[in-house]
């Protein structure tokens, strides 16, 4: 294994190229762009050996890959922000085709009005489409999520979407290790799925059905998706074993020790938050964090499972849900303590959105807050 | 060179119980592309009759792989598959001969909501054909107007008749100079078949649209849409050609026409047995009308003649 220090894109890209894929189609937008470019670099130089597909659009980069997906290709494809918006019915139709896909956003704020920096409304925005959504934040992360997402979507058939942060994760240089190819080779072999849309297979994909027979595909989606999250963890294991590296399970939980206030929110603002939970201890506040590390599908059980009887949970919403007054994370964690017997308090804001700088002092003054509410 | 109707392979796409109305022209112009191109073929759809036509899940009435994908999708999805195969068939991971990939759509999937990344595919020069059976509407969401629709044809969003002339698709794609593009008719199936095989044979973006009349949608006998197609040609209003990297060639009778060898036959003979143009024929202003539409045909004729010496 070889420790490198470069930018969150370019890990991005490291591991899309130790994925072996088959074909790349991007369409480029900030801060996206670094990530295609760097694939088509390697691709045209013979780094690669696969095809890189120049499409028109983000709705055309979708449309070509899961038809490629379709025929038993290995894809990969990046976007951001108004690009994965304007994928938004091919995302649907991979996820409802059961396509093995992998994509990275890099999260960046939605117009109107315009503005390049980050919060997650572009993903959460995509939160139904049926789509697994894992939550980066260090560029390590990035670079073994990538990986990890190959292996879960072709044993589940279910896209994976993984996230982080524009600018400071896609830009910001940091160390990280790449593991050997034949590491990755070992964990994650050629695709071969058990079926594809070719003549020698026949069949056909994604026919106009009738009412009665509508229903299971679409239920069938949202039982397995449920499924993944212990498919995610029981391959992070695996990854983990074969590299050392080891980024949480579902959440990545900071200093849980006695602790009874919990920080809970998800990418690269989770790692500040650690610093956060550090000036809250010093305060003799019993704070932990909890970074979420897959948003969908949202991990309620092992939420619940964290949670002690009592515990104060404090929600850090890079987003809105428009019409329950606050995030999505919030609504989420709601939902899924609401059949605990004893009492948890929860309570979230909304903040940082379109890159707002959210320092560890401005965690810890919203924390107090927060905790205020709760009284 | 020339092919004769007992040349043609038995294969059919379209097999019995296929949901499609009677007359319909996706299908008949689908069983002729189907012999031209064998069975080691893989269809792309959008949303459009044809769809429609493959009745419900589990059945289907085409024999060959089809992906159904969504409306503005084709020309992406068309790219994306055929560049699939290529990494795949390279890397050894499937055998054999590369299956033919090839898009089936209406104009409104080729006209409207998809010309971009048709436009886009013919640019990158991705190696597949892209039908465009043309039946000038929306025909499975009702008959409503698409860019294809023509001067005063009435369809469910025209109700007068529309306004304004349709836009000319083959055209862009000639000066796209892409390796291989042809128009055809069904009135002219031989043509049709050597056209498709023709852009079976060449590698790259290859683009073939065929004039369909739609008996519901044009509102004529389901008997007639071989007829009409051969009215369309004879009349003008439907011109046969084929281009290679943008070289045009006119096909005939298209050619003896633009030659001025023979005549047009009244384009009211082509418009009459359409209820589309009923009330243009019963318009106190009908004859100019007519006369508009004989002098724009005469127009593009001159045009792609001269198009053609370059
Ligand atoms: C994004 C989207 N918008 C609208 C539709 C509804 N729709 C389905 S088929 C169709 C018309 C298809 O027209 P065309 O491509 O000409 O094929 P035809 O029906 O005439 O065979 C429309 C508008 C759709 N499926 N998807
Ligand atoms: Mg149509």
């Amino acid at each position: 294994m070889k420790r490198i220090l470069d930018t969150g894109n370019a890990a991005c890209a490291l591991a899309v190229k130790a994925a072996k894929v088959d074909m790349v189609a991007a369409y480029p937008i900030t801060p996206q762009t670094s990530v295609a470019e760097k694939l088509a670099a390697y691709i045209a130089e013979g780094e690669m050996d696969a095809k890189y597909l120049p499409v028109e659009s983000e709705h055309s980069v979708m449309s070509a890959v899961s038809a490629a997906a379709a025929a038993g290709a290995r894809t990969f494809t990046a976007t951001s922000s108004q690009g994965l918006l304007y994928m938004h019915e091919i995302l649907h139709y991979a996820a409802g085709g059961r396509l093995s896909l992998v994509m990275a956003n890099v999260n960046r704020a939605i117009c109107a009005p315009w503005c390049l920096y980050v919060d997650h409304q572009d993903a959460v925005s995509q939160r139904d489409t049926g789509w697994i959504q894992l939550f980066a934040a260090t560029t390590q992360e990035i670079y073994d999520s990538v990986i990890l997402a190959y292996k879960v979507t072709e044993e589940i058939n279910i896209p994976v979407m993984v996230n982080y942060d524009g600018f400071l994760l896609s830009h910001s240089m940091m160390p990280f290790e790449i593991v050997d190819q034949e590491i990755i080779d070992g964990f994650l072999p050629p695709f071969s799925p058990a079926w594809r849309l070719h003549p020698q297979w026949g069949g056909t994909f994604g026919n106009v059905t009738p009412s009665d027979q509508y229903p299971p595909y679409r239920n069938s989606l949202a039982a397995d998706i449920v499924k993944a999250g212990e498919i995610i963890e029981k391959n992070a294991r695996e990854y983990q074993r074969l590299t050392g590296h080891w980024h949480g399970g579902l959440f990545d939980i900071y200093r849980p020790e006695g602790a009874e206030v919990f920080l809970l929110s998800m990418g690269s603002m989770a790692a500040e938050m650690e610093l956060a939970v550090d000036i809250l201890r010093e305060e003799g506040v019993p704070a932990a964090g909890l970074r979420l590390r897959v948003f969908r599908p949202f991990p309620a059980r092992e939420l619940c499972r964290i949670l002690p009887g009592g515990a104060r949970l404090l929600v850090f919403d890079r987003n809105h849900a428009f019409g329950t007054g606050s995030g999505a994370l919030l609504s989420e964690a709601k939902a899924a303590l609401f059949d605990r017997k004893d009492v948890i308090k929860v309570t979230g804001q909304v903040m940082g959105l379109g890159g707002e700088d959210l320092p560890a002092a401005y965690l810890v003054q919203k924390a107090r807050e927060m905790m205020g509410v709760l009284k | 060179m020339s092919v004769k109707i007992k040349d043609m392979p038995d294969i059919d796409y379209v097999l019995p119980g296929s949901a499609a109305c009677a007359g319909c022209p996706s299908a008949i112009a689908l069983r002729i592309v189907g012999k031209a191109l064998g069975e080691n073929a893989i269809m792309v759809m959008t949303p459009s009759c044809a769809v429609a036509s493959i009745g419900l899940l589990p059945k289907s009435c085409y024999s060959i792989p089809v992906l159904n994908i969504c409306f503005a999708s084709a020309g992406a999805s068309g790219g994306g598959l055929t560049l699939a195969l290529d990494a795949l068939y390279e890397k050894g991971r499937l055998q054999g001969e590369k299956p033919t990939v090839f898009t089936w759509i209406g104009d409104g999937g080729t006209y409207d909501i998809g010309l971009q990344g048709i436009s886009a595919a013919a640019e990158r020069n991705d190696d597949f054909i892209h039908f465009c059976y043309n039946n000038e509407a929306y025909s499975n969401t009702g008959v409503q107007r698409s860019g294809a629709t023509p001067l005063h044809a009435v369809t469910t969003t025209t109700p007068l008749g529309k306004e304004v002339a349709r836009k000319n698709v083959p055209l862009l794609m000639l000066e796209h100079r892409i390796p291989y593009m042809a128009t055809a008719s069904l009135a002219y199936p031989l043509d049709l078949y050597r056209k498709v095989e023709k852009a079976k044979s060449v590698k790259g973006f290859k683009y073939i649209e065929i004039l369909s009349p739609c008996s519901p949608g044009w509102k004529f006998a389901a008997s007639d849409t071989v007829e009409l197609s051969k009215r369309a040609v004879k009349s003008g209003s439907w011109l046969l050609w084929e281009a290679e990297y943008g070289k045009l060639t006119l096909n005939n009778p298209t050619r003896l026409l633009a030659e001025g060898k023979t005549q047009p036959i009244p384009v009211e003979e082509y418009l009459k047995d359409q209820g589309r143009y009923a009330r243009l024929l019963k318009h106190p202003q009908k004859e100019e009308y007519l006369a508009a539409i004989e002098a724009e045909i005469r127009r593009e004729l001159t045009f792609m003649a001269d198009r053609a010496k370059l």
